[in-house]
């Protein structure tokens, strides 16, 4: 269990905010709680201080009952923390680096194999390879297997599928999956808005402050705002001229529909009426349900 | 969109020793064309486009960029195109002024063009307040913003983004994405890799490398129903799956 209740902290650096604004959450055992958020929100300093690496300006964060101000060598043993910028060392071959991080945990790999075996499996044919030289997906592989080779009971993973592609993250959250059955606690940070559903709860992040926590789903039930999408036509104009409506609060790009959104009491076929005014004939509205990146933008708006 | 091409290769090929990274690709890309170069993690991008900018040389095919050739004449290439990735785009250490003057003096801008196009710049960008702060100051959406501007400052025939909006805020992606429009307005040629599917929409045209060979080449709309797709995420998984090589 993490409980987390009122962090600030400050770099004090020229024209800054504070990089924590006040964040309280508990994390419950055997849950993936993720921080969802763009670069710059605080999501890097939040791991950094759980991780116990830098203290917090007042606040504080109990980790599985350890304090990270005054346990942290505790905390340590008990901790994975993979974080953003690639952790390896780059001169040392795979499986150096894996050795290197049991031993410093006064454990072995074989110890907890049985833990990385289906994450190292498939990078176990270079483990000759300098890490250096691996690909970008092979190196988040052998960074999460040597996180987990001491066993820990809470893994911190900061950001770990940034500029990975999207196949290769949709396997990663499904090896998170299976190190949740395990029974090991994962917090877990993306400025991806779509690996929220694979979270159990999330917390959206911007400037230092969360924004909204809850279940993925508690966070679309209680998005405020009537939202429809509009499909049809150039989608340059179509979006400038959907600004223009007095009626509609917000349009933005979604892919390759536009998703909007509405003053009460407007009806698509009024909106349909205007565009086909305006030269688009072959629009078509529909009402949909937000997605968590809807939901963060009315959050942030 | 003009029916000029800016980029025409054929067999473009690069090896390192036994390993072919980028295998015979083909295609052309329009004046004014805004096109996306997908591809997962390892299926060449960055080595085709390296040899796109002329900073790599390929071991066989033929080509040109902005007109001309990627054998003979890579460093007129580099002075007539932009470039800008996520990963560096700006020097943080530099003032906002001093990074845009940095950038006009290396493609060769007279002083007073400079600034002259400076302040036109900073006024389009309702950046007027930011003009002696620090790069490292201006919070990521910003940055990416400016760092796209200073890309296209010399008004090259094609811009190369790399990722260019790789964790920025939702609302900032999409006026990143705004601004792309534009600059394709103008004539300016978009060549943008990116890993958010939704972007691969905002495309003329989209091809997908699997392998070192572009496996898809059409537009977002042609490749979902050649697909049977709902969405270009679908489209793009199907083909990375058939990928051999261990990433």
């Amino acid at each position: 269990m993490i409980e987390v209740k009122d962090i600030y902290k400050s770099y004090a650096k020229h024209g800054k905010a504070n990089a924590l604004n006040g964040i309280t959450f508990t994390v419950k055992g055997g849950e993936i709680f993720g921080v969802i958020g763009p670069d710059g929100a605080g999501k890097s300093s939040l791991f950094r201080i759980l991780a116990s690496l830098i203290l917090p300006d007042s606040g504080s964060a109990i980790m599985n009952g350890f304090d990270v101000g005054k346990d942290y060598r505790k905390i340590r043993k008990i901790i994975g923390y993979m974080p953003g910028r690639f952790s390896l060392y780059q001169d040392l071959s795979v499986e150096e680096n894996l050795k290197f991080f049991a031993t410093l945990f006064n454990t072995t790999i074989e110890e907890n194999y049985h833990l990385i075996k289906d994450i190292y499996q498939q990078i176990e044919p270079f483990k000759n390879r300098r890490a250096g030289a691996l690909s970008g997906g092979m190196k988040q592989k052998l960074a999460l297997s040597c996180a987990l080779i001491h066993k820990p009971e809470i893994l911190i993973l900061d950001e770990p599928t940034t500029g990975v592609d999207p196949v290769s993250r949709k396997e990663f959250w499904d090896m998170l999956d299976r190190l949740k059955e395990q029974g090991i606690t994962i917090l877990v940070s993306t400025a991806y808005m779509d690996e929220a559903s694979r979270c159990d709860r999330i917390a959206l992040i911007r400037d230092g402050k969360f924004i909204g926590s809850d279940t993925p789903q508690g966070i679309i039930d209680d998005y405020p705002e009537i939202l429809w999408s509009v499909i049809g036509g150039k989608m340059s104009t179509l979006l400038s001229d959907l600004r223009k409506h007095p009626k509609v609060k917000s349009s933005f790009a979604f892919g390759d529909k536009i998703h909007i959104t509405v003053e009460e009491g407007l009806q698509t076929y009024d909106l349909k009426q205007d565009l086909a005014n305006k030269g688009f004939n072959e629009v078509r509205i529909d009402i949909i349900k937000p997605t968590i990146e809807d939901c963060f933008m009315a959050l942030t708006s | 969109m003009m029916n000029e091409n800016v980029i025409e290769v054929s067999n473009l090929t690069k090896k390192f020793g036994h390993f072919t990274a980028v295998d015979h690709i083909s295609f052309n890309v329009k004046k004014g064309e805004i096109f996306g170069f997908l591809g997962a993690n390892g299926a060449g991008k960055t080595t085709a486009m390296q040899m796109l900018c002329g900073i790599s040389m390929p071991t066989e095919g033929k080509g040109t960029v902005a007109g001309f050739d990627i054998f003979k004449e890579n460093e007129k290439i580099k002075r007539n195109i932009g470039y800008m990735s996520q990963k560096f785009s700006l020097y943080e250490d530099l003032r906002v002024w001093e990074n845009i003057r940095l950038f006009g003096g290396i493609y060769g801008l007279s002083d007073k063009v400079i600034a002259k196009k400076t302040d036109e710049l900073l006024e389009e960008l309702h950046f007027q307040h930011e003009r002696n702060t620090l790069v490292k100051y201006l919070p990521l959406g910003w940055k990416q913003k400016l760092a796209f501007s200073v890309a296209i400052f010399h008004e090259p025939n094609i811009v190369f983004l790399d990722e260019p909006t790789g964790g920025v805020d939702p609302a900032m992606r999409r006026q990143f994405w705004e601004m792309i429009y534009a600059a394709s307005d103008r004539g300016i040629t978009v060549f943008v890799t990116t890993h958010y599917m939704d972007e691969a929409e905002y495309c003329n045209r989209v091809s997908i490398m699997v392998d070192g060979r572009i496996d898809a080449l059409d537009s977002p709309a042609a490749l979902r129903s050649q697909y049977n797709a709902e969405s270009m995420d679908e489209v793009f998984r199907q083909l990375a799956r058939k990928a051999k090589r261990v990433d």
